[in-house]
């Protein structure tokens, strides 16, 4: 008797449960245009339920998508906002997503963006153009410091942003920029209603940290916050109002939970997924895709490689202007760092097939340009691979007027021995064992090299700020295929202009000609005028080599045997920019407890 | 007092195995097959190689080995870290008294010669390689050398200085002993590891491996003096007072020839059991710094940076063979216990 009767209050209960939830996933409500992701081939319908674990290296920051800096809390931020325009991370290109629509005016400066109507934020409040307005003033305010705020300031004047009716909205360039519909990703709107108190009383920085209770955070991505345990986990929810449906009309997402997992490193998230703790892993290292896919057969688990990123990895010299600094030793040094032929000499001796073999364990790609082959629609496939030639290598510093000693020493034209230091991140297993590999190939030139290993922390500030290094192994990239995010490396005045930084005008002539061309591409709106452009940036870059580009691993990921849809891109986030989409093939095993 | 006699045969095999130890690390160039630095970049991770006796035509005298062939993994070309199997179509017997790479025996002359070796493209890789493809026997060798050499010469110094603060403390007495010893409490508290962490992140970048050694054993060495100083001191006070010191001391003699007739050669037994404890607590010092980074930098070997590469989860679960420098580093440490334990009871006989 008394267990019918817990049997009938579960019932009951379950009915409540059912009629105080907001509007079943699969119920579309009057006047709400809903978006249908378009086809990809080995999407399918999925089944409600159940939740996926997801490994975390670090723990994030913050909540707050304006302020957020670092990739971990931006994998997260991500699934609970949304975009206006998205970048599909499958085709890469652009498609609507808050806005079902958008114009472009015939001299490519004003972008006219109508909204889909009848949209909810994900605790209930409608979504209109005042949000967007709203949203965009915040990103362009200097005291919120945003670190998107940079790209929204053209030739240093702000977008405008105008509401013309409650569903529409033009924005204005200073001037043509080619793809900025691809701007729009990444930027998420935010909910006026919510944020416009704390941003009016000067404390928005503050907002939505992590300790922000789950109704004070409202976005519109698939799921929304549900609970934060410090330093153990965050977990998210679905949002019963998201805009999208399948193929089959369901609204998205699938998933009852996404639960992110803080377990700090790489390796910690290799053995929560193999004792079948997390169900995926974003980004794997080479060695421990391998150690999976030894074991493949016995977990049952799913894995990726989705070929080469769009990262490039590289050794530099430090070619400062060290005037003021009290730097004699590298300023000695600079006369061999600023002779082309002597750059050649090593791009030409270093052994990038075996990078690839050794480092990356065949999962990866050699580079020769800052475009590598993962990124198919702006590669300039002109630019020559050569292969490694230490003989080639010899003839070079020889015409350059280098010659060895009786012990095979490199001795340089007014006779000092060849020796300098190679710092790069102790943190990072594969750039220590491409510096080591490149210590062995120069020492077949004579040259001594010593690779240091530094904390990232103090590399950085090296590298940035006191230039007190003479080479350096790093890496770059991978934001977009776009040239644009590119601009920041190869303008004269870039921010990470690595090898030179803080030119008040281009040192050579070739860097005055790539300014001018990575500026050019930037108001090109032509795909194919713009290709040429950026081809012959490339070839520039490849000629000259102010980069020995070095190569890039495979974008390879894992996930466990019950996640449907697992579909990685190359673009980041590799794995969770179709969470919407994931499910789980089985949630009724895993409510038995079969795992 | 009892005559230590003839030593007893198990004495008599540690020494043994000792010395056969340092010579194998001092004429490292001899019996390591490669340099310890080359690269054989299309055997990385290789398993190592077997020896064998039978094959193809039945017996053979002279042990020989197979080359080692990747499997390859479907789609990709190359080496993938996958797995190697026995190439059986060649085989490379084993020579004795080989040429091979030139080194420098005992820096001072140079020459090729090597203990044993197989003919190219052969490769003989005793306890396989690592992820550059370098020889791991050859680099246990030649890193045996670096940490092996750490430990002696750190001891050394904290020998050196233990002993002179001990005796000074010990005979002169008074406040010097009193601030002495006030220091020594100071330095047994220090968290050294921690301390020597800190102490090689203030040293700049750019050393060489000479130097990095140098400064290392430097420090090592400097930091535990305190130790050996408190139980020098302790057996000088009370040597101090013994009749036959003070009988000297009342014809006449001087400090040092007191010191140097009749209370040094008390400490004798007991630094020698000291420097036997002390060898192998520096050496897992050494190995210790140069596992966090600290140490002596790639690509010269040391036993502490080869085990570093262990801290990446997927080699230390893939490539047990890796684990080799752990190995030579315990067996060095029970020698060297074992040799302490002589020398304990031999010390003890002295005093009975």
């Amino acid at each position: 008797m008394k267990a019918l009767a817990r049997l009938t209050l579960q019932v009951c209960l379950l009915a409540v449960a059912c009629l105080a939830a907001p509007p079943q996933p699969d119920q579309a409500r009057a006047g709400e245009e809903l978006a249908r992701n378009p086809d990809v081939s080995g999407i399918v319908p999925g089944h409600y339920g159940g939740h996926l674990t997801i490994g975390q290296r670090a723990e994030p920051k913050t909540l707050n998508p304006v302020t957020a800096a670092d990739a971990v809390s931006r994998e997260v931020i991500g699934r609970l906002m949304g975009d206006l325009i998205e970048i599909n991370r499958s085709s890469q290109q652009t498609e609507p997503a808050l806005a079902k629509s958008w114009k472009i005016s015939p001299d490519g400066r004003s972008f006219t963006l109508q909204l889909r109507k009848g949209i909810r934020f994900s605790d209930g409040h409608p979504f209109d153009a005042d949000d967007v307005v709203f949203s965009f003033g915040v990103y362009m305010d200097e005291a919120v410091d945003s670190p998107q705020r940079d790209l929204l300031i053209i030739d240093g004047k702000p977008i405008a942003v105008q509401k013309i009716d409650p569903y529409t909205v033009r924005f204005t360039l200073p001037r043509p920029y080619a793809a900025a519909e691809r701007l729009f990703d990444g930027l998420a709107m935010l909910p006026r209603h919510l944020l416009e108190k704390p941003y009016h009383d000067g404390h928005f920085a503050q907002a939505w940290s992590l300790n922000a209770q789950a109704p004070e955070v409202a976005g519109l991505g698939p799921f929304r916050l549900k609970q934060y345990v410090a330093g153990q986990r965050i977990v998210l929810e679905r949002n019963p109002y998201y805009w999208k449906v399948d193929q089959k009309n369901q609204r998205l997402p699938y998933l009852d939970e996404l639960v992110f997992l803080f377990v700090g490193t790489e390796d910690a998230q290799v053995m929560r997924f193999e004792a079948n703790e997390t169900d995926m892993i974003s980004r794997l290292s080479s060695e421990n895709y391998n150690l999976l896919s030894r074991e493949k057969s016995r977990a049952g688990s799913q894995l990726a490689d989705m070929g080469p990123s769009l990262d490039y990895n590289f050794l530099f010299f430090n070619l400062n202007d060290l005037g003021g600094k009290k730097l004699e030793d590298v300023a000695g040094k600079q006369s061999w760092f600023r002779d082309l032929k002597f750059r050649q000499a090593i791009s030409a001796a270093v052994d990038r097939q075996s990078i690839v073999r050794l480092v990356y364990g065949s999962r990866g790609a050699a580079l020769w340009g800052n475009v590598g082959p993962g990124n198919k629609l702006w590669i300039n496939q002109d630019i020559p691979h050569p292969q490694r030639s230490v003989d080639t290598a010899r003839r070079l510093l020889k015409s350059a007027g280098y010659s060895w000693n009786s012990s095979g020493q490199l001795i340089d034209p007014r006779g000092r021995a060849v020796e300098f230091s190679l710092i790069t991140s102790s943190s990072n297993s594969q750039r220590m064992k491409m510096a080591t590999l490149l210590q062995d190939d120069l020492s077949h030139l004579g040259m001594q090299v010593h690779v240091v290993p530094l904390e990232l922390r103090a590399m950085i500030d090296r590298v940035f700020q006191s230039f007190d290094y003479e080479a350096a192994v790093m890496g770059l990239g991978g934001g977009d295929a776009d040239p644009n995010p590119e601009m920041n490396v190869w303008a004269f005045a870039g921010t990470s202009h690595l090898w030179h930084l803080g030119e008040t005008q281009p040192a050579t002539g070739w860097e005055r000609e790539l300014d001018q061309l990575m500026q050019q591409q930037m108001v090109t709106l032509d795909y194919a005028k713009r290709k040429q452009l950026y081809d012959r940036a490339q070839q520039l870059i490849a000629e000259n080599l102010p980069f020995i580009f070095l190569g890039t691993a495979n974008i390879l990921s894992a996930a466990s045997a019950r996640v449907g849809n697992f579909h990685p891109a190359i673009l980041d986030p590799y794995t969770l920019w179709n969470a919407d989409e994931l499910y789980v093939r089985d949630p009724a095993q895993e409510n038995a407890g079969v795992r | 007092m009892r005559k230590t006699g003839q030593m007893r045969a198990r004495t008599k095999i540690l020494i043994g195995l000792l010395i056969a130890l340092h010579v194998l690390l001092l004429f490292a160039g001899f019996f390591a097959p490669y340099d310890p630095t080359a690269q054989d970049r299309d055997l990385p991770y290789a398993p190592p190689t077997r020896l064998h006796f039978k094959g193809g035509t039945g017996w053979h005298v002279r042990p020989f080995v197979y080359a080692w062939a990747n499997i390859p993994d479907g789609d990709q070309s190359g080496i993938n870290n996958e797995g190697y199997k026995e190439e059986q179509s060649q085989t490379f017997v084993i020579h004795f008294f080989v040429t091979g790479s030139s080194y420098k025996v005992l820096g001072l002359y140079e020459t090729s010669r090597h203990l044993f070796g197989v003919a190219e493209p052969g490769r003989i890789f005793l306890f396989g390689t690592d992820g550059y493809g370098r020889d791991e026997f050859s680099r246990i060798l030649f890193g045996g050398q670096i940490s092996v050499a750490a430990g002696i010469v750190a001891t050394l110094i904290t020998l050196l200085a233990g002993s002179i603060l001990g005796v000074v403390a010990g005979y002169y007495g008074r406040w010097i002993d009193e601030s002495l010893m006030g220091v020594t409490e100071l330095f047994l508290s220090l968290p050294w590891l921690y301390f020597l962490l800190g102490v090689r992140a203030f040293l700049p970048l750019h050393l060489s491996a000479l130097d990095t050694f140098f400064l290392l054993t430097g420090v090592i060495g400097l930091i535990g003096w305190a130790r050996p100083a408190r139980l020098v001191r302790g057996l000088v006070l009370s040597a101090r007072n013994r009749n036959y010191v003070l009988a000297a001391r009342g014809f006449g003699g001087a400090d040092f020839y007191l010191l140097r007739r009749h209370i040094l050669p008390e400490t004798f037994g007991l630094l020698l059991t000291q420097a036997a404890l002390l060898v192998p607590k520096y050496i897992a010092a050494e190995v210790t710094l140069s596992f966090f980074g600290l140490g002596v930098n790639e690509p010269t070997p040391s036993w502490g940076n080869m085990l570093s590469t262990l801290q990446q989860y997927s080699v230390l679960v893939s490539y047990g063979w890796l684990l080799a420098p752990a190995l030579a580093l315990v067996v060095t440490s029970v020698l060297y216990s074992c040799l302490a334990e002589v020398f304990h009871s031999r010390l003890k006989s002295y005093s009975t």
